[in-house]
């Protein structure tokens, strides 16, 4: 039996959780999960959500915090609403993964690492997306776009802006 | 993989003869004879060490009150390498009935992919694919009425290259940091949740329905004695037709770069080839005569590894190329081990300085001194991987590291340069 969860979502989403729990011989398996869950939610993981998990999985905070922080994919802070990773690993750089990634700067006027001032757009460089055979490329939050060009990125930056305000 | 028209759910994949492999094995083939037909047929691992896929399941205690796991490593994250991408949005049924197979070779009743977290989409594919599978009764309880049950768990991990290696992801599976374990024991008695385990690769997995329905023999007979079957080589970078291409084991590396991708663009000269990921040292023109396959690969000096083919023209600096690459490995080095956590610092710094035209001579020597601290000395073969950009480099292209430091620049920052981002 899974005990009482402490309060901090929907009971849909407090469902998702117990379901999660109930996948793995080791309660602790379900913290990856846990983690992807609270990010949707939330957009980033909170030091006070990280408690939370903590306490819904016995384990003490650090052991959550450890995790947050080692996996790259964890926000600690909050991101624009569009997640701009480009990919900078050698093929992509070949093929112009330098030259999208000055194009998006001049583009939205902030430098990699920051978020325009509408918190529209977040943007970072990553590392290889297995998306070599079609580069340049980049993820906007879930999603790759992929074979970019400036005039491609254009107008995906466009039609972005327009799905915000509308 | 890759049929016009074919959009690799249960319906097309059941109409090309899909799981008539699983069918064929649960009807009256014994875990024991799987293995040995995986052993005949040759299979070596496509993750990137070519371990004997059948052997590797011969190591699992066959003591039936023993709890086993299989892992499916789908966390590809090798620079350069796109293939299990490919097969996971396409064709993800090959592999999960490969993955039905595997489990019951080794007796195992619960089985994890695990997928990087950076693939939204793959992981949405296998999620149909696992439903469509327990709808059609090839997952869940006596699976065709054979007794046998097996559940498939989806395990997404989130953004640390690391986790590819095996003992790293069944770390990351049990909730913690990616920090691969020492071996031995090994992951075969003492692995998931300290119980027995494999983790095999997507490619691996996908290739077991042929050798099952096909036969072992049919599976040796392609391919190279010692390397049989076929491989997908991912190859990018300056090629007119970059792209997944899938050839026999030992084909030589000048047909898949020119005929298969189409030469390099714009008819330039090759310079620099990455056989097999990142973690693979660079060849040069001279070795395009070699064969795809583990062994003519390791003859000289590099690996095929994971079969990310990365390819470079006359127009690319040797040193930016590994310092991307260093960079690269700068960012994933997991931080247990000091030789490496330490040691890629100081490699990224140097490559740094040498590119950026404020090398002196004796950082060459200390490259080597340091790399030779790193390789063979980490618990994982991250050490070794991380040191093969710069001593492959260096081998082959000292004189460009030499040309950086005496000139106080990069000898190709022109004009029309590429912006060298990743340094």
């Amino acid at each position: 039996m899974i005990k009482e969860l402490p309060k901090r979502y929907s009971d849909e989403i407090e469902m998702e959780v117990r379901e999660i729990l109930g996948q793995f011989p080791l309660k602790r398996s379900a913290l990856l999960p846990i983690l992807h869950l609270v990010q949707r939610e939330e957009g980033y993981i909170s030091e006070e959500a990280m408690r939370w998990v903590a306490r819904v999985l016995d384990l003490t905070p650090i052991q959550v915090y450890e995790v947050v922080t080692f996996y790259t994919l964890f926000n600690q802070k909050p991101v624009g609403k569009y997640h701009l990773q480009v990919c900078k690993t050698l093929s992509c750089a070949l093929v112009g993964a330098g030259q999208l990634i000055s194009h998006l700067e001049n583009k939205l006027g902030i430098k990699v690492g920051e978020t325009t001032e509408d918190g529209l757009f977040t943007l970072k460089t990553v590392e290889c997306l297995a998306s070599c055979g079609t580069s340049p490329m980049m993820q906007v939050n879930d999603a790759y776009y992929e074979n970019l060009n400036g005039e491609k990125v254009d107008a995906l930056l466009e039609e972005l802006r327009a799905k915000a305000t509308n | 993989m890759e049929v016009p028209g074919y959009q690799g759910d249960m319906k097309a994949y059941l109409a090309v003869g899909g799981y008539e492999s699983l069918k064929k094995t649960l009807k009256g083939i014994t875990p024991e004879q799987i293995i040995e037909m995986v052993k005949k047929s040759g299979l070596r691992g496509r993750g990137g060490a070519g371990f004997p896929t059948g052997l590797k399941w011969s190591f699992i205690p066959k003591d039936p009150s023993l709890p086993k796991y299989l892992c499916c490593n789908a966390d590809e994250s090798e620079p350069g390498t796109f293939k299990d991408r490919q097969l996971l949005e396409r064709d993800p049924h090959q592999m999960i009935e490969g993955m039905i197979i595997a489990c019951y070779a080794i007796g195992a009743k619960k089985g994890f992919i695990y997928i990087r977290g950076e693939f939204g989409y793959p992981a949405k594919v296998l999620e149909r694919s696992l439903r469509e599978a327990y709808e059609q009764g090839f997952l869940g309880k006596d699976i065709l009425g054979s007794r046998f049950d097996l559940d498939i768990i989806l395990y997404r991990g989130a953004g640390a290259y690391i986790c590819g290696e095996e003992t790293a992801l069944m770390e990351s599976l049990e909730g913690k940091r990616g920090l691969p374990r020492f071996k031995p024991p090994f992951p075969a008695t003492h692995g998931l949740y300290g119980k027995p385990t494999v983790i095999n690769n997507v490619e691996t997995l996908a290739n077991l329905p042929y050798i099952i329905g096909k036969g072992p023999e049919w599976y040796a007979a392609i391919g190279t004695q010692k390397s049989p079957g076929t491989r997908i080589f991912s190859v990018s970078g300056h090629v007119k037709r970059p792209g997944n291409y899938e050839v026999p084991l030992g084909s030589p590396m000048r047909e898949l770069i020119y005929d298969l991708a189409g030469g390099i663009r714009d008819d330039r000269k090759l310079k620099a080839v990455i056989p097999g990921g990142a973690s693979a040292a660079f060849l040069t023109e001279e070795h395009l005569d070699v064969k795809m396959d583990f062994e003519s690969m390791a003859q000289v000096g590099s690996m095929l590894g994971s079969g990310g083919v990365t390819v470079m023209d006359d127009s690319t600096c040797m040193v930016w190329a590994a310092l991307n690459l260093m960079a690269f490995f700068h960012h994933e080095c997991c931080g247990k081990c000091t030789p490496c956590r330490e040691g890629s610092s100081w490699l990224y710094q140097i490559m740094h300085r040498i590119e950026h035209g404020e090398g002196r001579m004796k950082d060459l020597d200390l490259l080597v001194a340091l790399s030779d601290n790193i390789a063979g000395k980490t618990v994982c073969a991250f050490g070794d991987a991380e040191v093969a950009p710069i001593l492959s480099t260096l081998k082959h292209f000292r004189a460009e590291y030499e040309a950086h430091i005496q000139s106080r620049a990069c000898p190709f920052s022109g004009a029309d340069k590429l912006i060298m981002i990743g340094g």
